[in-house]
């Protein structure tokens, strides 16, 4: 099972591994991770699930959409080059060692 | 006495999944019982009407956490058990299988069932639908839409939702609703008329101001016929019926809660009785700093009150602060309101609802109060802050679509300083 770390903006790092084919967002609410919110469960409609892709990792992504690049502007925290909504990455193989800084604030 | 369960919460929905979650994610150590209806672990109803009528997710990725979620946590949730009886003295609830469990704090989470038209009106027959659970919608997944004939009655946010999905499986659908414009209840006339068009667009039927006065049946007992208030009868194979919620009030009144039209709570959802609490679709919040007491039936506030409870239960005393919000999705429309629209608020249209992409804000004495955002997300974040911020603004400067929201907002702000 690919492992993805989260990393708090306190530096604490929250690693977790999770099946193949779920969503970032659910595997982060499901492993109660601080700060990734989720609240409309990964319809594109709150951008409460907003995280920062450490930068090797941002062009191994799949590309974002036209719609998830309008929610970004929904963020609380200023979105970056390397913001992304987790509810629209999809945990593969190849994301195994992902690492991801959580924003001070969602909503 | 040991009592089975610190918090028991009655209702299995998406509240009581998150007031669980939350408790945990605030390291709340005492034990939990979950004891709900239906046959599953808390799952999310948004995409019911939406993605998953379409046949695009399953079941098993609406569940808000996977079952094993609830083990891992102390989480104890009975799927499949309804509670017949609450005993507040006693501290107790029976099940109805006849089993007692007692607990220290309860939690109403029972949210709403559809309001049913009268069997003098429309009997029950196999081919109408009511809609709010998975297995309503699995009855509805499991019958032909392809050139079939679907009436809808109502032309709230669920009729319009499910409409545009079996407009793109290929039914035939009418939707009628009786008073004379859509989402009437929730919004202004000029979205209503956007909704109109956009469904007349896409091939819906859509009657408003029209009442169904007859249903026909078939001799096996169907409905296959609605006769209209202006004479007109429309052939049905399907009857879909969605004209609002009826909160679960009734095992909270029988216990000796306070209710009137939900249960009645404070602001950190504490009901009338010690130790007892609600969430979510049930509950009708009473202390709004002036306001009447409202009951809000959407996904986001059911998440808003687990927060707060669960900030509550945990010593901290923070009151929800955002504006209530609601999204829907319609074909390949998004729309994404805030506040609350009251009918005497000043309407700032930004943008053009002939190209999909504009909102509507809504203004109180020069503060805007609630938004309404078809394919303008800038508007919408913009909005909400300016609504949670009671930020004055110049209606004429706001209506600018030349100008970010924000920005006009300020422009605005420096003007009546």
């Amino acid at each position: 099972m690919p492992e993805v770390t989260f990393t708090q903006p306190s530096g604490e790092r929250i690693t977790v591994s999770a099946d193949v084919g779920r969503s970032l967002m659910k595997v982060a609410v499901e492993n109660l991770v601080p700060g990734i919110v989720g609240e409309c469960g990964g319809d594109l409609s709150c951008a409460t699930c907003h995280v920062f892709v450490d930068v090797p990792w941002v062009a191994k992504l799949p590309p974002m959409t036209a719609e998830e690049e309008q929610m970004l502007d929904v963020t609380a925290e200023e979105p970056t080059a390397a913001s992304r909504l987790c509810c629209q990455i999809t945990l593969t193989e190849d994301l195994d060692g992902l690492s991801l800084h959580v924003p001070e604030t969602q909503r | 006495m040991t009592a089975d369960s610190d918090l028991l919460i009655i209702g299995g929905g998406q509240a009581a999944g998150e007031l669980a979650a939350a408790l945990r994610s605030r390291d709340w150590g005492g034990s939990i019982a979950i004891v709900g209806e239906e046959d599953h672990v808390p799952y999310t109803r948004p995409p019911l009407s939406k993605a998953y009528l379409r046949g695009e997710v399953e079941a098993a990725d609406l569940y808000l956490r996977r079952p094993d979620f609830y083990d891992r946590h102390g989480i104890a949730v009975s799927a499949g058990v309804a509670v017949a009886d609450v005993d507040l003295e006693a501290q107790t609830v029976t099940l109805d299988d006849g089993r007692v469990r007692t607990w220290r704090k309860l939690v109403f989470a029972t949210g709403g069932r559809p309001r049913r038209l009268p069997d003098s009106i429309l009997r029950s027959a196999p081919n109408v639908h009511y809609i709010r659970t998975l297995a309503d919608v699995d009855r509805l997944k499991a019958v032909r839409t392809d050139g079939a004939s679907f009436v809808v009655v109502g032309g709230g946010y669920v009729g319009l939702e499910i409409a545009s999905v079996l407009r793109s499986l290929d039914a035939q659908v009418t939707l009628v609703e009786a008073a004379d414009r859509l989402l009437g209840r929730v919004t202004s006339p000029v979205v209503s008329e956007f909704f109109r068009r956009l469904h007349r667009d896409r091939g819906v039927d859509v009657r408003v101001g029209t009442a169904v006065v007859e249903y026909q049946y078939s001799d096996a007992g169907n409905v296959i016929g609605a006769v209209l208030s202006d004479g007109s009868r429309i052939a049905v194979d399907q009857l879909l019926v969605g004209i609002g919620i009826v909160p679960n009030d009734e095992l909270a009144a029988r216990a000796g809660i306070d209710v009137d039209g939900g249960i009645l709570v404070d602001r950190f959802c504490r009901t009338s009785a010690n130790d007892v609490f609600a969430v979510g679709d049930v509950a009708k919040v009473t202390d709004l700093d002036g306001e009447p007491p409202r009951r809000l039936e959407s996904m986001p506030n059911a998440v808003s009150h687990a927060r707060v409870l669960a900030d509550y239960l945990s010593g901290v005393e923070q009151p929800a602060v955002d504006p209530p919000w609601f999204w829907s999705d319609q074909y390949d429309i998004k729309l994404q309101s805030a506040g609350l629209v009251v009918p005497d608020d000043e309407l700032v249209i930004r943008g053009n609802p002939d190209e999909r992409r504009f909102s509507v804000l809504y203004l109180c004495d020069g503060v805007v109060t609630a938004v309404d955002a078809i394919g303008s997300p800038a508007d919408y974040a913009a909005a909400r802050k300016l609504i949670a911020q009671r930020v004055p603004v110049d209606a004429g400067i706001a209506a600018d679509p030349g100008r970010r929201l924000l920005e006009a907002a300020l422009a605005s702000a420096g003007t009546t300083d």
